[in-house]
């Protein structure tokens, strides 16, 4: 397998359902004289996966017969929920998790302030009801948000759009 | 490799990454280019990135001690996901502080091992919040200011400020979205919750002053295209606060000014707490690892 094939086939540690390749946080993946080298983007500046991210890369790819592999950040651009795959989405929908929308287009000037209830049209991912509402701005990790159904009234997660 | 927790890759194998200082923990600028831009002073863009940092460090800190405290569960995952956001903001700020500085210090060396007048955050972010309100006040001011701030640092001739800036907006919207949104529920709630809020609101407006009063370093840095001025942020900053409190129904109070600052690193005795408990551990066993 090419290092790129097997880079991709690394899992995020938090979103295990979901390859690194389709959460979209893989960047780049090259063979270089000197060994492999990958790039990774943080999907939020806290994110406490990075560390075991790395590590889990870096000893896929030593397992596959690539020796000497390192991993570098990249920050620009910042990541966003635009980049996770049909896959990836599909794959989330599965586990319950309703995938996020399109990102919010950003106008000029400042950041609209939000006051209230936001506009989001979140469907149910275990009844497919269209009508949801938020319970919860954050939650589990960084990228999700609590929210239930009033139609089959579970509760669930959804990954907010950035 | 799969793990069912983020955490379990850190300690199953026996290499010397694990949390905590001293751990080993790889450098969160890992291959980002680190020149710095034409014309900009190592130690201007130092000084500039440990005032943007600390304040993220300070804060997050603050926040995180709310952790078992908070009034709902919903409330403490919102709180610690918040001082994450910052926590991860002030790693890659003080990481650059260190590189422009060129000096060797890296982030661990710059949060633990610098006493309080060296700290430069302003002084808002080290007060203690004595209530819920007094927490959501000043979430509300910082977050509304820091969103306008990484808003403009954007686009920094600073390739790496400018990355932090891009990136920390998308996390600070959702910041200034709580606050705002607990701030009208608790000043248009009840009597006893709406002047609860206005007298948080009326104790944190005070420290709000230093958010506009300009540091030399900020100046410079602002001719040369680096950093944001901190005077232009203010009628962003008026224009959100005066929709936010007039929907809760509570009074703005009137703009401060202020002399030496956080900036200048001057602080209160709360600083000093601050860091006998955030440093206490790396301090007792220097170059510890666990």
């Amino acid at each position: 397998m090419s290092a790129a094939d097997v880079a991709a086939t690394v899992t995020d540690p938090e979103l295990p359902m979901l390859t690194l390749a389709e959460l979209g946080i893989l960047r780049e993946v090259r063979e270089t004289d000197d060994g492999v080298e990958v790039t990774i983007t943080p999907t939020y500046s806290g994110c406490p996966a990075m560390e075991a991210i790395s590590a889990d890369l870096v000893r896929a790819l030593h397992d596959a017969g690539y020796g000497r592999a390192r991993v570098r950040t990249s920050l620009a651009p910042a990541w966003t929920t635009d980049w996770i795959s049909a896959s990836g989405r599909a794959k989330l929908a599965a586990a319950g998790i309703a995938p996020p929308g399109p990102a919010p287009a950003r106008a000029a000037g400042p950041v609209p302030l939000v006051l209230g209830v936001r506009e989001e049209h979140v469907a149910c991912p275990r009844c497919g009801a269209e009508s949801t509402e938020r319970l919860a701005a954050f939650g589990a990790t960084a990228c999700r948000e609590l929210r239930r159904c009033p139609a089959c009234r579970e509760p669930f997660e959804h990954v907010k759009e950035i | 490799m799969s793990f069912d927790d983020a955490y379990q890759a850190l300690t199953d194998h026996d290499d010397d990454a694990r949390w905590a200082y001293g751990t080993g923990f790889a450098d969160p600028l890992a291959g980002v280019p680190t020149a710095l831009p034409d014309g900009v002073d190592g130690a201007d863009l130092a000084a500039y990135c440990l005032m943007l940092g600390d304040d993220a460090l300070i804060l997050s800190h603050r926040l995180q001690q709310w952790v078992t405290r908070a009034p709902e569960l919903e409330d403490e995952m919102a709180i610690a996901n918040i001082g994450l956001d910052l926590l991860g903001q002030a790693r890659l700020l003080l990481t650059r502080a260190g590189e422009a500085e060129g000096a060797g210090r890296g982030e661990d060396d710059l949060a633990y091992l610098r006493d309080a007048p060296d700290f430069r955050h302003v002084r808002l972010v080290e007060r203690e919040d004595p209530d819920f309100g007094h927490l959501i006040a000043r979430l509300l001011v910082f977050s509304t200011w820091r969103l306008a701030l990484l808003d403009r640092l954007a686009t920094s001739r600073d390739p790496v400020l400018a990355a932090i800036g891009a990136k920390g907006v998308k996390e600070v919207t959702y910041h200034r979205e709580y606050a705002a949104g607990w701030t009208v529920r608790l000043g248009d709630g009840t009597d006893l919750s709406h002047r609860r809020m206005q007298d948080a609101i009326d104790a944190v407006w005070p420290l709000t002053g230093e958010f506009f009063a300009p540091h030399d370093v900020e100046l410079r840095l602002a001719t040369a295209g680096v950093a944001v001025e901190p005077a232009s942020l203010r009628s962003e900053f008026d224009a959100v606060l005066t929709e936010v409190l007039h929907v809760a129904t509570l009074d703005q109070p009137a703009p401060v000014t202020v002399g030496r600052t956080g900036r200048d690193g001057e602080h209160g005795d709360e600083l000093a707490a601050i860091l006998a408990e955030m440093q206490e551990l790396a301090r007792a066993t220097p170059g510890g690892v666990w």
